[in-house]
């Protein structure tokens, strides 16, 4: 659960960008386990940038932005809901796989 | 067994069948115990000379002493297997003798047609007869019996085109064997013609029947029966082992490439090397690296080939451009104009040396002789051919048809099979086709059942997307 808070260029930046979306490709995710997963991935994270200070990792679903589920999105839809103009924070829900295993090992100590 | 071979040995494609079916049906009759025993004759060979020649040299080799114990092993193992010039032309000329079956041959042509014309003029001679005996008595009888005239002059013209074509056709072969199948239908034929002649024998002619309408129609019946057997003949299409054979080697001709013998030994060094008559001991090495050699000498022998090729193929395509077709608007010095057999001498001498040490180290030299040469080379001048369409003949080893009938050696082929070569051809089933020196064993295969199911296809169904995997940076 991370905030991102907005920098202001021109336009209203997070500072990474993403893939997937569920009129893509799955197969070619670098970073889904699951290569039918057809959910928003973070694909690169931009140095020094509001996402990377807020702790978005490279590699992070993105499973809703807002309240607004992320998962069965396309991917122009997914873009529209981080850049819509009057937002000056984003609240994402994100899921690691580092976070997952460690959930995991924890339920099984 | 040589006796039984030679009489079945009456057997011929189609209708040659029909003479030798009543033959063997006569010699049935006169000894059916006998012949009992050769239907289980396995192997069909009429090679009776061959065997004598062999025992001869096995031992002749086993006189030598024990010195050569070596080579007499080797040696009575190729005579088994290569005989010498002078077999050949001593068992050539056996094969001569034994052409004595050709008139045999000739014996069952003039039976089957004799077979043919009686059971051709048999219902003539039904609807005849009453006609000349006892013509008085007879009832008169107008427009029927003279529409069945009619129809029997048309079903006998067609008997007759039938019998024509089974008869006249030239066998491909001389079998070993009757088809059985064959020989029932000439056996159903014959006693079709016999009790037909029974029967009126003892119900028309003994009574004097007066109903000539009646006697009309049982000759239309038996013409009709007749054509029914005819077209029967057709129909029976099931290969036997024997036919099958035929077949074969009629592909053989013209799909194989010809046999060369002299390509199919090991190259004389490393043969030699085999075959002294010393045991040699290597004791360094202790390891036998004639394979090596071999290796050596293929490439090099290789090597040469193409060496050799490429200089005839140069010096041919030289020797072409030498000569150019006459064109009408040239005007040329009468002496200077050429037919195609002087023009290939002419441009012959060229290439003559390059050809000739080609075909020496192709070991094809015992095919082509200088007569042949020139004259293929005459027809590809007289037929405008490039230089390459000369030489492919050359080249390449082509299938046995194409050479001169001296070479393609005996037609005299012998089937050795361990089934009766009339049973039909089964999954599996292998023969051996012998010549004098070398063979072709033939193993058959059946082609798989194929289950064809169909599947539509809308045009309409035809469409794509894009797969994508676009990155937004946000």
């Amino acid at each position: 659960i991370e905030i991102h808070k907005l920098r202001q260029g021109d336009n209203l930046i997070l500072g990474f960008s993403i893939g997937g979306g569920i009129d893509q490709d799955p197969t070619q995710n670098p970073f889904s386990e699951d290569k039918t997963d057809k959910g928003i991935y973070v694909t690169r994270v931009t140095e020094g940038g509001p996402a990377e200070v807020a702790g978005l990792q490279i590699g992070d679903k993105i499973m809703q932005v807002n309240g607004w589920d992320m998962t069965m999105v396309t991917h122009d839809q997914a873009r529209k809901r981080l850049t819509k103009r009057n937002e000056e924070v984003v609240r994402l829900l994100v899921t690691r796989q580092s976070l997952q295993k460690a959930v995991q090992q924890s339920l099984m100590s | 067994m040589d006796n039984e071979s030679q009489y079945s040995g009456y057997s011929y494609k189609s209708g040659h069948s029909r003479s030798s079916r009543k033959h063997r049906d006569r010699r049935d009759r006169h000894r059916s115990k006998s012949r009992d025993g050769s239907r289980g004759d396995k192997s069909v060979t009429i090679q009776a000379p061959g065997e004598p020649l062999l025992d001869n040299e096995s031992t002749r080799g086993d006189e030598r002493d024990d010195n050569w114990g070596e080579t007499t092993t080797v040696v009575t193992g190729t005579s088994e297997h290569s005989i010498s010039h002078d077999d050949i032309t001593r068992i050539t000329k056996d094969m001569e003798d034994s052409a004595h079956l050709d008139c045999s041959r000739h014996l069952g042509v003039s039976l089957a047609g004799a077979l043919a014309l009686l059971a051709f003029l048999t219902p003539l001679a039904f609807m005849l007869l009453p006609q000349l005996l006892w013509r008085e008595e007879l009832e008169p009888c107008g427009t029927p019996c003279e529409g069945l005239f009619i129809s029997v002059a048309f079903k006998l013209l067609i008997l007759l085109l039938g019998s024509w074509a089974l008869f006249f056709r030239r066998p491909k072969a001389f079998f070993p064997r009757v088809f059985i199948f064959r020989a029932l239908l000439m056996v159903l034929v014959f006693l079709l013609v016999v009790s037909y002649w029974l029967f009126y024998g003892v119900r028309i002619l003994d009574s004097r029947d007066r109903n000539y309408q009646g006697v009309v129609q049982f000759a239309v019946s038996l013409v009709d029966a007749l054509l029914l057997v005819n077209y029967r003949f057709y129909n029976v299409g099931h290969l036997s082992i024997q036919r099958a054979a035929v077949w074969i080697l009629e592909n053989y001709y013209h799909d194989f490439p010809v046999y060369n013998p002299a390509l199919l030994n090991l190259p004389k060094s490393v043969l030699s090397k085999k075959m002294s008559g010393f045991k040699v001991y290597s004791l360094g090495e202790g390891r036998d690296n004639s394979h090596n050699e071999y290796y050596y000498e293929e490439a090099e022998h290789e090597r040469r080939v193409r060496k050799r090729r490429a200089r005839l193929v140069v010096a041919v395509e030289e020797a072409f451009t030498h000569i150019k077709r006459l064109q009408e608007e040239d005007q040329k010095n009468p002496r200077e104009i050429m037919d195609p057999r002087e023009a290939a001498q002419a441009i012959f001498a060229s290439m003559a040396r390059a050809m000739q040490k080609y075909l020496r180290t192709t070991k094809q030299q015992p095919y082509h002789t200088m007569e042949s040469i020139l004259q293929h080379l005459e027809f590809c001048i007289t037929h405008d051919m490039t230089p390459k369409a000369f030489l492919e003949r050359y080249l390449t080893a082509g299938p046995t048809i194409q050479y001169h009938k001296d070479r393609w050696l005996a037609k005299q082929w012998t089937l050795v099979s361990e089934e009766p070569v009339t049973n039909g051809l089964k999954d599996g089933v292998v023969f051996v086709l012998k010549r004098q020196d070398f063979s072709l064993v033939v193993s058959t295969k059946k082609i798989p059942f194929f289950k064809l199911s169909e599947e539509f296809v809308d045009p309409k169904s035809h469409k794509f997307v894009m797969r994508l995997q676009s990155e937004t940076s946000v």
